[in-house]
C-alpha cells in the first residue's frame, strides 16, 4: 500500500512547491497592480504627448481629480460594506444647484453649508432604506439617484444656475504654491479617510462587515448602524464634491455629474477594492482616481472624441476587474 | 441465492488528515431495502456521496450487479443505475412537476420542447409509481412529502436499479411516511434496490430486509431486523469505549447562573426549560433537526421565539439582537466557525477584539497597542499556534481558530458560554485542548451549555445533559443514567412508534 501512495504524495508536494514559487512573484505584482499601472500610464502618457509632463498639464490633471477623488474616497467605505452607491452623481447635481440657489440668498457660507448638508442628508436617505429597510443597496440608491436627479431639475427650472460670487468661483480655479487650491481640499479628505480606515472603529467594522457580515452580526455587533454610517458618510463626501466641482465652473448645474458613479466605482475597482466587500485600502482608491483621472487626460490631449473614451474606460474597468479576480483565484491557493 | 446489487469492501475516505471512512464493508442483495444506521458522522452521508460518485474513495473497492465500478463523476454513478434523494430535495421549485422529472433532458431527444409529449410522459411515470400528481403542477406548490414523490420519479426515470434515500422521513409527517413506505415497497417488487439511511430505529423494523451498522467510520456488524430487537441496534451503534480526552470535572456551585423557562418557538421548539449552574457545563443532546441549534439561536437574539423567559443571575434579560446577549454576558461559538464564528480574512488580533471594541478603543478611535496586549494575552491563555497575530485567521487551524472565537468572548467578559459544535472539523489533540479550556472556564464560574452530535463528547466532557427530540425535551441525564445507550434512546423520535400504539 505504501508503494502506491508515496508516488502520489511526493508528486502533491513537487506541485505544492512549485505553486508556491510560481505565484509567488506574481501575487507581489497583483498586490501592487494599482501603483504599477498608474507608474506605466504615466510612462506610456508621457510618451505619447509632450504636453503631458508639462506643469500645466500636470495641474490641471490635479484640479480635475478633486471631485471624483472626494467622492470615490466616500464610495469607498460603502463598496468596503459589499454595498454600492449609484447616486452619488445626482448627490453632486443636487448639491450643487442647492449652493447656487443659497449663496446669493444667505451668503457663501451658509451655501457652501446648505450644500454638503443636503449631500448628506441624501446619504441617510440611503442608509435608512438600506440598514432600516433591508433594500438592496444598488436598488436603494438606484431610487435616490433619480430622486435626487428629479429634485435637482425642479428647483433649478431644468436651468443652470450661475453662481456670482468671485470669492466662491476664485477657489475653484486658484493655485497654492503652484498646486489647486481644491487639490489640498482631496488630501485633506484622503487624510481623514486613511484615519478613519486605520484607526477607527468604524473603519474597523466597515472592514469586517464586508468581510463576513454574519460573523459580524454574532460577534454582536449592531451591523445596520455601521451600514447607514457608510452612505451617511458617502453622501457627505458627495456634498463636499459638489461644492468643489461648482467653484470649478461657477454654475450650479442640475444636470452635473451625469455618469459619475459609474467613475467613481471604476476608480474604487481599479484601485483594487473588491464589490463583494472586505477588501480595498484608502492609498489605492486614491491611486485608482489618478489612473482614471490620466485616461481622461492623455486622451483629451491626444484630441480622442468623448465617445471613443467612454469605450476605452470601459475597456481599462473590464481589465482591471480581470486582474482583480485573477488576484483572488491566487489568494485562494494559499 | 440472490443476486448481489451492489457490494463494498474495505471502502476508505479522509478529508485532510480526518478519516471519514476507515473501512465499510456491505452487500445489499437486489431487489431488498437495506438499511444503513448509525450516529451522526459514523460516515453514512460520505458512504453516499461515494456511492452516488460525488466523492472519489480512497480505497476500498464496489462492485456493482457484479462489475467492479470506479466513479469518479455523478453522471458515471447514475449510467449505473444509481440514484439518490438527498435529505435536501434538490428540484427547480418555479419549474412543472414534469420540467423537473425529465429537467436533463427537456426535449427528449429533440431541440424544441413538445409540452404534451413532456406532460404525458411524466403522467405516465407518476401513476406507474402510484403518485397522484398533476406533472403541470409548480413544483413549489407542492407539499415536501410530494415534492419528494418528485424527486424519486425524476430518478427512477432514469432507469434507477439502485436508489439511495438520505433521512427520507426526517421531512414528513406521519400519514406522508405510511405512503412513501407502501412506495418502496411497490418499488421493491419491481426488484429496485433501496439504500435506506434513517436515524428512526424504528420504521427500520417497517420496511428494511437487512439492516447495516457503521461507526466512526467502519462497519460494525450487519443484523436482520426480524430477529432483532431496538436495543440491539443502539448497543452496536454506541458501543465504545471512552478515551481520556477529557479533563477532571470539577464541582459545579449551586447558584442557578442561567435558566431557560418555557421557551416556545412555534413549529420549532415546544416548552423548553433548562436551568445551567455557576461551574456547571450542561449538555443539549440529540439528532440534527431536533432543535439543539435552534435553542442557542433564541437565547443569543438570532431567531425570535414566541413565548418564555431567558433568565441570568436570576433576572429576566431581553435579546433581541446578539449585541444584546454580548451586552449581557452570553456568547455563542457558533456551528459553523468559517461563515459564523470568525471573519476569516481579518487579522487574530482583531478578531479577538471584535465583541469588545470599546475595550480598545476611546471615542472611537482604536488603540492598537492595548489590542496587541489583550491580543497577546489570551494566545497565551489559550495556547493559540500562530505566526503573528496580524495574520488572517484563515492561515490557522481548525483548532486553533476555535480558540481564536474563544478568545474573543472571553475578552468580552461573557459569563454565560453557548458552544454549537465545539470540535467539529478539530484534530484530536486541539479536541482535548478545547475540552480543557471549556472546564477552566467552567471553574472560573461560567455557566456553560454544551450542543453536540458525538454523544462521547457530551458524556465525557458534561456534569449533565438534556436530551431533545423533535424541539421538546425528552430526557434529562446526569451521573450513571449519562450513558450512550440512555441518550440515543430518548434521541430517537418516537413518532411511529406512537402512531402504532
Amino acid at each position: 500500500m505504501n508503494s502506491t501512495t508515496l508516488p502520489q504524495q511526493s508528486q502533491q508536494t513537487a506541485a505544492r512547491t512549485t505553486a508556491s514559487r510560481g505565484p509567488g512573484l506574481a501575487k507581489l505584482l497583483l498586490d501592487q497592480s494599482s501603483l504599477i499601472v498608474f507608474i506605466a500610464m504615466l510612462l506610456v502618457s508621457a510618451f505619447l504627448s509632450d504636453r503631458f509632463l508639462t506643469v500645466d498639464n500636470i495641474t490641471n490633471i490635479l484640479r480635475q481629480s478633486v471631485p471624483l477623488g472626494v467622492v470615490s474616497l466616500g464610495l469607498l467605505f460603502v463598496i468596503l460594506t459589499g454595498g454600492i452607491d449609484l447616486s452619488v452623481g445626482s448627490l453632486m447635481a443636487l448639491v450643487s444647484v442647492v449652493v447656487a440657489l443659497v449663496v446669493p440668498e444667505q451668503g457663501l457660507f451658509v451655501g457652501i453649508a446648505a450644500g454638503i448638508l443636503a449631500g448628506t442628508l441624501c446619504g441617510v436617505f440611503s442608509g435608512t432604506l438600506v440598514a432600516a429597510f433591508r433594500i438592496a443597496p444598488f436598488i436603494a440608491t438606484l431610487a435616490t439617484m433619480t430622486v435626487a436627479r428629479g429634485v435637482a431639475l425642479i428647483v433649478s427650472k431644468g436651468q443652470p444656475i450661475f453662481i456670482d460670487d468671485t470669492a466662491f468661483n476664485d477657489f475653484g480655479v486658484a493655485n497654492w504654491f503652484g498646486i489647486p487650491t481644491t487639490f489640498y481640499l482631496l488630501i485633506a479628505c484622503f487624510l481623514i479617510a486613511l484615519f478613519l480606515y486605520r484607526k477607527t472603529v468604524f473603519g474597523r467594522l466597515t472592514l469586517s462587515i464586508g468581510s463576513n457580515e454574519i460573523a459580524t452580526r454574532f460577534a454582536g455587533i449592531r451591523v445596520a448602524y455601521y451600514k447607514f454610517g457608510v452612505y451617511a458618510l458617502c453622501g457627505l463626501a458627495c456634498g463636499i464634491s459638489g461644492v468643489i466641482a461648482s467653484t470649478r465652473t461657477g454654475v450650479g448645474s442640475p444636470i452635473l455629474a451625469i455618469g459619475f458613479e459609474l467613475d467613481a466605482i471604476a476608480a474604487v475597482v481599479v484601485g483594487g477594492a473588491s464589490l463583494s466587500g472586505g477588501r480595498g485600502t484608502v492609498f489605492n482608491t486614491l491611486i485608482g482616481v489618478m489612473i482614471l483621472s490620466i485616461i481622461s487626460n492623455i486622451m483629451n490631449l491626444m484630441n480622442i472624441p468623448g465617445y471613443h473614451q467612454q469605450v476605452v474606460k470601459g475597456a481599462i474597468i473590464i481589465l482591471a476587474v480581470m486582474l482583480e479576480s485573477l488576484k483572488g483565484r491566487i489568494g485562494n491557493k494559499h | 441465492m440472490t443476486a448481489q446489487a451492489i457490494v463494498a469492501e474495505g471502502i476508505q475516505k479522509s478529508f485532510g488528515g480526518i478519516k471519514a471512512l476507515r473501512g465499510i464493508n456491505f452487500s445489499a442483495d437486489a431487489g431488498t431495502i437495506h438499511a444503513i444506521v448509525g450516529e451522526n458522522g459514523a460516515g453514512k452521508s460520505t458512504l453516499m456521496k461515494i456511492l452516488s460518485g460525488i466523492y472519489i474513495r480512497d480505497a476500498g473497492r464496489i462492485t456493482c450487479f457484479g462489475e467492479e465500478v470506479n466513479f469518479t463523476s455523478p453522471q458515471q454513478s447514475m449510467a449505473c443505475g444509481i440514484g439518490i434523494v438527498h435529505q435536501e430535495l434538490a428540484l427547480a421549485p418555479d419549474l412543472s412537476v414534469a420540467e423537473n422529472i425529465f429537467l436533463d433532458n427537456l426535449g427528449q431527444g429533440g431541440r424544441l420542447i413538445d409540452w404534451k409529449e413532456l406532460n404525458r410522459k411524466a403522467g405516465e411515470l407518476l401513476r406507474a409509481f402510484g403518485y397522484d400528481i398533476d406533472p403541470r403542477t409548480r413544483v413549489g406548490d407542492l407539499s415536501v412529502a410530494y415534492q419528494q414523490m418528485v424527486e424519486i420519479t425524476k430518478s427512477l426515470a432514469k432507469d434507477v436499479r439502485i436508489l439511495i434515500l438520505d433521512e427520507p422521513t426526517a421531512v414528513l409527517a406521519d400519514p406522508e411516511v405510511d405512503v412513501l413506505f407502501e412506495n418502496l415497497l411497490r418499488l421493491k417488487q419491481r426488484g429496485v434496490t433501496i439504500l435506506y439511511i434513517s436515524h428512526r430505529l424504528q420504521e427500520l423494523f417497517r420496511i428494511a430486509d437487512r439492516i447495516t451498522v457503521v461507526k466512526d467510520g467502519e462497519t460494525v456488524g450487519q443484523l436482520d431486523p426480524k430477529t432483532c430487537s431496538e436495543h440491539d441496534i443502539i448497543t452496536m451503534m454506541v458501543g465504545r469505549e471512552m478515551t481520556s480526552l477529557f479533563p477532571e470535572r470539577s464541582t459545579p456551585g449551586d447558584e442557578v447562573h442561567f435558566e431557560i423557562r418555557n421557551l416556545n418557538r412555534p413549529g420549532v421548539l415546544e416548552d423548553i426549560n433548562i436551568q445551567v449552574r455557576k461551574g456547571e457545563v450542561v449538555g443539549l443532546a440529540g439528532l440534527v433537526g431536533s432543535g439543539r441549534t435552534e435553542i442557542a439561536e433564541c437565547v443569543f437574539g438570532i431567531a425570535r421565539h414566541s413565548q418564555g423567559a431567558i433568565l441570568k443571575g436570576g433576572r429576566p434579560v431581553h435579546v433581541k439582537h446578539p449585541a444584546d446577549a454580548v451586552a449581557q454576558g452570553i456568547g455563542l461559538v457558533p456551528e459553523d466557525r468559517k461563515l459564523q464564528g470568525a471573519v476569516l480574512n481579518l487579522p487574530i488580533e482583531q478578531n479577538i477584539t471584535l465583541s469588545k471594541l470599546g475595550g480598545v478603543s476611546r471615542f472611537g478611535i482604536l488603540n492598537k497597542k492595548t489590542e496587541r496586549g489583550i491580543a497577546q494575552h489570551l494566545r497565551e491563555l489559550l495556547r493559540i499556534k500562530l505566526g503573528r497575530l496580524t495574520d488572517p485567521v484563515s492561515s490557522l487551524s481548525g483548532g486553533n481558530q476555535q480558540k481564536v472565537v474563544l478568545g474573543k468572548w472571553i475578552n468580552a467578559n461573557c459569563d454565560v458560554l453557548i458552544f454549537d459544535e465545539p470540535t467539529r472539523g478539530v484534530d484530536v489533540g486541539a479536541k482535548s485542548e478545547i475540552y480543557s479550556v471549556i472546564h477552566r472556564l467552567a471553574q472560573e464560574g461560567r455557566a456553560i451549555l454544551v450542543i453536540s452530535s458525538e454523544l462521547v463528547e457530551l458524556i465525557g466532557l458534561c456534569h449533565r445533559a438534556y436530551v431533545l427530540s423533535e424541539g421538546r425535551i425528552t430526557g434529562e441525564v446526569a451521573g450513571e443514567t449519562m450513558t450512550e445507550q440512555c441518550i440515543m434512546s430518548h434521541a430517537i423520535p418516537r413518532r411511529v412508534a406512537q402512531a402504532a400504539h
